[in-house]
């Protein structure tokens, strides 16, 4: 188990040293940022000022031996567009990405969890064709005409909800509505399918042989080996919500990381896109940690 | 209908005119058609019949838990007078588990694996006993665990199923069945999945716990040994119908039904070595393809054709003896089974030891020797598991070896090993005088054309998108050696007709799909075929079937086969020399008959005694010896003798070095064992 985690733990550093290690490449190769510092009529001699200024002129394995030396201790230099440090550019757009991500995964696994069991205890097959026909249909909608169409309903027809900016718990209710609905959608197929899976199997008929009734069966036997494949999916997916929600922060004018690094890659506001990636990968791979620690935790037949 | 055996006794449960349907296309089809039959109290009735027979299906109804869309149409269930069809979903649930409760087949996927054993034990007892509290509910599961003797009760009342070996799992599946004294134990195939040795135990723990409470058992099974040896009435069932019931002496001494006999006839023997075996032509047909008139009628060889077999549905019907047979002919039956067993041609077993002597092998394996790296414990300290330890063997050209032990012991690593798909460790085997592990490149792909293998599962080694042409000719397509008119060749090698090309594996049924995987294993013209537990999956109509098969062809093309097998009886009948294995080592060689009928190691003394001997009469059938626990942690076997942990005769000097395979005794005939001496000579022992 310690060997596990000593081993998982190096394996994740070194993914985020590599995940690091590409953008800072990448980024170079997105082109010059001093163009886009300089006014149109700036002469040669200005660009090649600014430019070693910035430490451009530099061989590259020079500029990323640097990178990689401050990075370590902290610095990851400061943003071009606004002359402050770039990770506190980053870490200030934090919350606000995780309060959207962490609200819109709730509701989406809550819901899918609620919606998945009761399609399971209903007998009435409209209901459960109901609810399975709406995930489906909420799938099939891009996030981003969704988004649109929630801001047109309840926003500009209806008033009742803010569209854009962060700050109320009203703020809040549509983005996460957005978001979380399509989640719902992935988790709810998921779970109808493993709990599909789940009444197939010998050991349910063993519980239903014992005398057991269909609740009983269902919450203590059904559900637990269901949740596992869920808890695999949502671990990658959780990752994926607080660095991707972009289309969502953008459509809501959401202040989150996402938001920020798109800002900064159409500005080439290369320390900024750096750090933002350097926060992103790491808590990706944390989240992924976690879920493997839980995963044992959940099955007794996994044991590192 | 049925009237009960012995009059003295009283009726525990009575089904009369069960008929189980499902929907097929716009009609319905009867998976059990019109089945009654009466249990007394405190016996044993065991339900034999080979898959799609209805026998599981049977007793899903009995409890209530027919899975949809399949419905019981007709017939009713009556319980100590209480009739159960009548009961809802809540009035059944305080029959299941309480007065009535089920032992299922596989005791791996039984258990929920998330949820600790003790727990699912407590729910069984808590469901039926509201009153009592958590403390008494585990005591009384830990009371369980003792009776169905499982080691350190307390300990293992907490751990998880995947910390159980399946003997011991199926022991925690009996305690919950068992929880409430039922006083009807439903045995669905109990020890199907469980390895000889275990089987023994754990047929051992049913009885036991049977003879404490007083309950009376169905035994499912499609293995006609088990149920000579267990029960006291049989019915036999045959397409969703009862086709023969009566007392276990009765059934198997003089069968009234030809599928009965043939069934019976189709066993192999222990004590004989048969030239063919009897096997019933044709196969099962599907539910809704039954032949008008009796559903045997186009597999039986004693109809003949009659028209009353091909006309007339046969209906159960009483026989002298309290016997019942649904055969229009049943009066025949008799006469021509004893016909058919005259009919066997006994071989008699030369002593071929100077041959074996003289001759090249075609086969050779030298001290071969497989081990796995595993990790394990804190830090991942390494630890090597030897799967394979100084295996050595020569199969000569035209002959077959025998491979048995128990899951575990190494035979399908051997397998992998000898077909390259693994590398040994250490070693030598030497292929038609070539050495067969140092191949590289286009030798090894030449090489292994010499060498072909047939899997367990025919359900699973056969691609489903492929068609069968395309399985048979992919062998030939890799070696470029396409031809056509021998995929047809090949197909009728193997008893099949030109029609089956063009199909897919799954429209045919297993032992169908065995003859595709044998066809496609031929197709390279091998001069070795590897047949890993070939037969284990099928029925026994069918396994008798491609026994046969594989005789014939190992007669016409001079094949040489690696018979691995868990089945003693299947491998007496097929092997010239056999192998026991027992934790990677090869513990007793030679003849098969040798080794048969003069086992020198407690081992495999301990394999042949659980034998079932349905043909010797019961108190001919000698000593069963049970061996203790189950197989030792191959990362940490016993010191010196690896089987001394679970051998009756171990003495202090079985601890200090492992004894070599080596003659001695007689020549020829090698075992593992210090005592084999005075093992083999049971007058010796007792002195």
């Amino acid at each position: 188990m310690l060997y596990f985690i000593t081993k998982r733990i190096l394996q994740s550093i070194l993914t985020v040293f590599g995940v690091v290690t590409v953008a800072f490449f990448l980024v170079r190769l997105s082109g010059d940022p001093s163009l886009l510092l300089l006014s149109a009529d700036a002469t040669q001699e200005d660009i090649a000022a600014i430019r070693d200024a910035m430490g451009l002129n530099r061989p590259i394995w020079v500029q990323y031996l640097e990178f990689i030396g401050n990075a370590l201790q902290g610095d990851f230099g400061n943003s071009i567009r606004q002359n402050s440090p770039a990770m506190s550019l980053v870490l200030e757009r934090v919350p606000a990405t995780l309060e959207l991500a962490l609200t819109s995964f709730a509701v989406g696994i809550g819901l899918a969890l609620i919606l998945g069991t009761i399609m399971r205890i209903t007998r009435k097959v409209w209901l459960r064709e109901a609810i399975m026909w709406i995930a489906l249909a909420r799938q099939a909608f891009p996030v981003f005409s969704f988004g649109l169409l929630m801001i047109l309903v309840f926003s500009v027809g209806l008033g009742w909800l803010p569209s854009l900016g962060r700050g109320s718990w009203q703020h809040l209710v549509l983005p996460a509505l957005t978001l979380g609905s399509y989640e719902l959608a992935l988790y709810l197929r998921l779970f109808n399918a493993s709990l599909a899976t789940e009444q197939r199997q010998d050991y349910v008929r063993t519980a239903y042989a014992k005398g057991q009734g269909r609740l009983q069966v269902i919450f203590q036997h059904m559900l637990p080996n269901a949740l596992l494949p869920i808890v695999t999916v949502a671990g990658i997916n959780l990752g994926l919500l607080l660095g991707g929600a972009v289309v969502t922060e953008t459509v809501f004018s959401w202040p989150g990381v996402g938001r920020l690094i798109v800002q900064s890659v159409s500005q080439r506001d290369f320390p900024v896109i750096i750090a933002g990636v350097f926060l992103l990968s790491l808590i990706f791979v944390v989240i992924n940690l976690i879920v493997d620690l839980l995963y044992s935790v959940l099955d007794p037949r996994v044991r590192f | 209908m049925n009237k009960p055996a012995a009059s003295d006794q009283k009726v525990l449960l009575s089904v009369r005119n069960l008929t189980i349907q499902v929907p097929v296309g716009n009609g319905t089809c009867n998976l059990v058609d019109d089945v009654s039959f009466d249990i007394m109290e405190s016996e044993v009735f065991a339900l034999v019949g080979e898959s799609g027979s209805g026998k599981s299906l049977t007793m899903m109804a009995v409890l209530g838990l027919l899975p949809l869309p399949l419905r019981m149409t007709q017939g009713t269930i009556v319980l100590r007078g209480q009739e159960l069809t009548e009961l809802d979903f809540n009035g059944m649930r305080q029959v299941r588990g309480k007065k009535m409760a089920i032992v299922f087949q596989d005791p791996m996927t039984a258990l929920n694996p998330v949820i600790r054993v003790g727990k699912q034990v407590d729910e069984a007892i808590r469901l039926h006993n509201p009153g009592l509290s958590a403390k008494q509910i585990r005591a009384r599961g830990i009371e369980l665990f003792r009776q169905v003797g499982i080691p350190n009760p307390e300990q293992r009342y907490d751990q998880f199923p995947n910390e159980f070996s399946g003997g011991m799992r199926q022991r925690v599946v009996i305690a919950i069945a068992m929880a409430n004294e039922p006083d009807l134990l439903i045995a669905d195939e109990p020890t199907t999945a469980l390895d000889v040795t275990i089987q023994a135990q754990v047929m051992d723990v049913l009885r036991e716990v049977r003879e404490r409470t007083g309950a009376a058992m169905i035994l499912i099974s499609h293995d006609l040994g088990l149920v000579a040896e267990h029960a006291d009435r049989i019915g036999v069932l045959y397409s969703g119908s009862l086709v023969e019931t009566g007392t276990t002496e009765q059934v198997f001494g003089a069968p009234q039904h030809p599928y009965t006999a043939g069934l019976i006839a189709s066993l192999p023997r222990v004590d004989q070595k048969v030239d063919r075996l009897y096997s019933i032509p044709g196969f099962v047909p599907a539910p809704d393809k039954r032949p008008k008139g009796c559903a045997f009628s186009t597999r039986c060889e004693m109809s003949r054709d009659r028209d009353a077999c091909t006309h007339a549905r046969p209906t159960l019907r009483s026989m002298p003896e309290g016997r019942h047979s649904a055969c229009h002919y049943a009066e025949e039956t008799e006469s021509w089974a004893k016909a058919q067993a005259a009919a066997r041609v006994v071989l008699d077993e030369v002593d071929d030891s100077a041959l074996r002597q003289a001759a090249e092998p075609i086969l050779s394996v030298q001290d071969l020797q497989k081990e796995f790296d595993v990790s394990r414990g804190f830090l991942g300290r390494r630890a090597k598991m030897k799967a394979l330890r100084g295996i050595s063997f020569d199969i000569l050209k035209g002959r077959t070896l025998g491979l048995v032990g128990e899951s575990g012991c190494g035979k399908s690593t051997l397998a992998r090993v000898l077909l390259r798909l693994m590398e040994a460790s250490g070693g030598q085997v030497m292929l038609n005088g070539k050495p067969l592990l140092t191949m590289q490149g286009s030798a090894l792909r030449s090489a292994r054309r010499n060498l072909q293998v047939v899997f367990q599962d025919p359900y699973s080694s056969l691609d489903p998108r492929m068609t069968v042409h395309d399985i048979i000719a992919e062998p030939m397509r890799i070696h470029d050696c396409y031809d056509a008119a021998r995929v047809n060749e090949l197909l009728a090698h193997v008893g099949l007709g030109p029609e089956a090309l063009l199909r897919r594996p799954g429209q045919f049924s297993g032992g169908q799909r065995q003859r595709i995987a044998i066809a496609r294993a031929l197709a390279l013209q091998p001069d070795v075929l590897i047949l890993d537990e070939a037969v284990s999956a099928l029925d026994v109509s069918i396994q008798a079937q491609v026994i046969n098969l594989l005789r014939d062809l190992q007669a016409e093309f001079g094949l040489t086969y690696v018979f691995i097998s868990h089945d003693l009886s299947v491998v007496r009948h097929i092997s010239d020399d056999v192998a026991v294995m027992y934790l990677g080592r090869i513990i007793e060689y030679g003849s098969v008959r040798e080794v048969f009928e003069n086992p020198e190691h407690p081992y495999t003394q301990a394999l042949l005694s659980a034998i079932p001997r349905h043909h010797v009469p019961e108190a001919e059938r000698g000593e069963r010896i049970l061996l203790a626990g189950d197989l030792p942690n191959p990362l940490s076997p016993p010191s010196g003798c690896a089987f001394r942990s679970r051998c009756r005769h171990a003495v202090a000097s079985c601890a200090q070095s492992e004894p070599e395979l080596i003659e001695r005794t007689r020549p020829h005939h090698q075992s593992a064992c210090l005592r084999a001496e005075e093992l083999s000579n049971p007058a010796k022992l007792a002195s």
